[in-house]
């Protein structure tokens, strides 16, 4: 049975582990749309959840927002907090606001888009699983760390904002990196580079891929893509398969 | 069919674990209007789930304003010998304007708790012993701080700045703040904290705020320099007696502030001290400067992550380690800036900010009273 129309939950006041009792009764009765008003820092949102269901998300959700997530897709109308999208397998999150650290921590399938500007360690140690490829978009501009550790799937930085002279990535990119494949707009200072990572050419493979990340991403929001495109990507991917394969051997 | 294997009847992998951090939260007028303790208190317990119960805490500023020439002392005491040679001590060095029994109200949680006075004092250095008598007035509070904690069995002062007051204990801050009346005073910054122990015991002098004089730290995370900071400070005198990490950042902004004259933004660069290779790209001077802050100051480094608000009469700081391990957020509503864990512990006082945003590492947020954010 598939019920129809909006479930609205009024999540204010609601302790984090009510809140997901009901996210979770109303999936498991084949709501495909449920709103959460009134949310202020309740963790765990979407955690878990394997089916197709739309969450949107009306105030600050609090960390670890959609984690282990399986399928759902979650908007969240504000800012959000830490830990978006921890280990996710499959769905899309989409961020109208801000976002905190560590966003897609381990992530492993599904898409993780934030308009605005993110934290630090953005991408960390996300990494695919078979034939799945997470992809995470940032609007805005990201801390120092970005893709920490990566070892799979797709990061893109777009750096749009007010031209407010600070740099869209910060230091120690792509330390660690072993998998997977940044892109970034605009240029890039080269001394924030991680040791382990190196620029290559833009293929048309590539192009083709940005088009059709940067049109999704831009519906999502009403951006007009074409404005984000004018500028060039640089694409960033890791120099060896196992940066650490020497550290403890002597 | 599920075993009941312990009491709960759960299956042992069946547990239920809050994964936590400890929390932290703050606010600050820049017009010194003073807020009721409501508001500190709605925004630290949002973040309940950060603290695990072993300790909370408040400080307030702008709260004595009958006695705002006098030393607040607030002072927990295990038994009541404790408070009588604590009080004869007090009494030979300082004129007791005040003395009463902080208040508290009953409360469910809080079943048992030290003996917590307060007293308004000013120094009388007359009878105070040579070594004391000609001492500041600032370093005459720090010394009677010292020897209190120090050699006073059962005596701890957890608080001794004037017209403030740090407020704490082992509970959750709900719990605590009812215990302490917290939404009784008012105040033009406030600071509060949700521990979660990780290394140190749970105890009442572990709480956080750590202060002295009118310095109040909160902390979430770890100084996993402890040790090389604490025999450092030890060579100025100071004696670290509460058994926890945080103490020594209270008395490293204490030394380099108070003591060497440093700026809060210097003292911070200190503390969370600029990789190498960054000071190395900086402009002559500024290179200069900071590679002859790391030389004279590297044993006041603080490593390990940490988030922390530190306030004093003048304003509110909060910043991060060198690579920012721990959470920090900044919103600001007109005059009021707030700083906190979590950006929804400030939307549920303030739910619709003019501005927020995250810290940047080891870059401090310095908001001072009547001038704002400074930099």
């Amino acid at each position: 049975m598939t019920a129809r129309g909006v479930f609205a939950i009024d999540a204010a006041g609601l302790h984090y582990r009510e809140l997901n009792r009901r996210v979770r009764e109303a999936v498991a009765a084949g709501r495909k749309d449920v709103l959460l008003t009134g949310v202020n820092g309740q963790y765990y949102i979407g955690d878990g959840i394997r089916a197709e269901v739309n969450i949107t998300v009306e105030g600050v959700p609090g960390n670890d927002l959609g984690a282990f997530m399986d399928g759902p897709t979650i908007v969240v109308r504000s800012n959000a907090q830490d830990n978006v999208g921890n280990t996710m397998n499959r769905g899309k999150i989409v961020v109208h606001g801000r976002a905190g650290d560590v966003l897609g921590y381990g992530m492993r399938g599904g898409k993780l888009f934030v308009k605005g500007d993110v934290g630090y360690r953005v991408g960390i140690h996300m990494k695919g699983y078979r034939d799945q490829v997470p992809v995470l978009v940032v609007g805005g501009k990201a801390g120092d760390f970005f893709g920490e550790y990566m070892a799979g799937g797709v990061l893109v930085l777009l750096g749009l904002g007010p031209d407010d002279g600070r740099p869209p990535v910060g230091d120690y990119l792509g330390t660690g990196m072993h998998g997977g494949v940044m892109y970034i707009r605009g240029s890039v200072d080269p001394t924030v580079f991680g040791k382990e990572v190196g620029v290559v050419e833009i293929t048309p493979a590539d192009s083709q891929f940005l088009h059709e990340c940067v049109r999704e991403f831009c519906a999502e929001f009403s951006i007009d893509p074409g404005e984000v495109l004018t500028r060039e990507f640089i694409k960033i991917v890791p120099v060896s398969l196992r940066p650490y394969g020497n550290l403890y051997a002597y | 069919m599920r075993k009941a294997l312990h009491s709960g009847g759960r299956h042992p992998f069946d547990y239920r674990k809050d994964i936590s951090g400890c929390g932290l939260t703050g606010l600050i007028h820049v017009g010194g209007k003073k807020v009721g303790g409501e508001a500190v208190i709605r925004s630290i317990c949002l973040m309940n789930e950060r603290g695990n119960g072993l300790g909370a805490g408040f400080a307030a500023y702008g709260i004595y304003p009958e006695y705002h020439d006098h030393y607040a002392f607030h002072v927990m005491y295990d038994h009541l010998d404790a408070r009588r040679e604590t009080e004869q001590f007090l009494e030979r060095l300082f004129a007791v304007d005040m003395t009463e029994e902080i208040p508290t109200r009953p409360t469910g949680n809080i079943r048992i708790s030290p003996f917590l006075y307060r007293y308004f004092v000013k120094p009388s250095p007359e009878a105070a012993p040579k070594e004391m008598r000609l001492l500041p007035d600032d370093d005459y509070v720090v010394q009677t701080v010292f020897q209190i904690n120090g050699n006073i069995d059962g005596a701890f002062v957890f608080s001794s700045g004037k017209n403030m007051g740090a407020f704490k204990g082992v509970g959750l801050p709900g719990d605590i703040a009812e215990f302490f009346r917290i939404d009784e005073y008012e105040a033009y910054i406030w600071t509060a904290h949700n521990r979660f122990p990780t290394n140190t015991p749970g105890w009442w002098g572990g709480a956080h705020p750590f202060t002295l004089l009118d310095w109040s730290i909160v902390h979430n995370g770890e100084i996993s320099s402890y040790g090389i900071n604490k025999r450092y400070l030890e060579m100025f005198g100071y004696r670290l007696t509460l058994l926890t990490d945080t103490e020594v950042v209270t008395y490293l902004l204490d030394l380099l502030i108070r003591k060497n004259g440093l700026d809060v933004h210097t003292a911070c660069k200190v503390l969370a001290a600029p990789f190498w290779k960054d000071i190395d790209e900086l402009p002559d001077e500024e290179r200069q400067a900071l590679r002859a802050v790391r030389m004279m100051f590297g044993s006041a480094m603080m490593n390990g992550p940490f988030a922390i608000l530190f306030a004093f009469n003048g304003g509110l700081v909060g910043f991060n380690d060198r690579v920012k391990l721990r959470p920090l957020v900044v919103g600001r509503k007109g005059d009021f800036f707030y700083m906190a864990s979590e950006e929804s512990a400030i939307r549920t006082i303030s739910p619709d900010l003019d501005e927020v945003w995250a810290p940047r590492a080891g870059q401090p947020v310095v908001v001072r009273l009547g001038k704002g954010l400074t930099s």
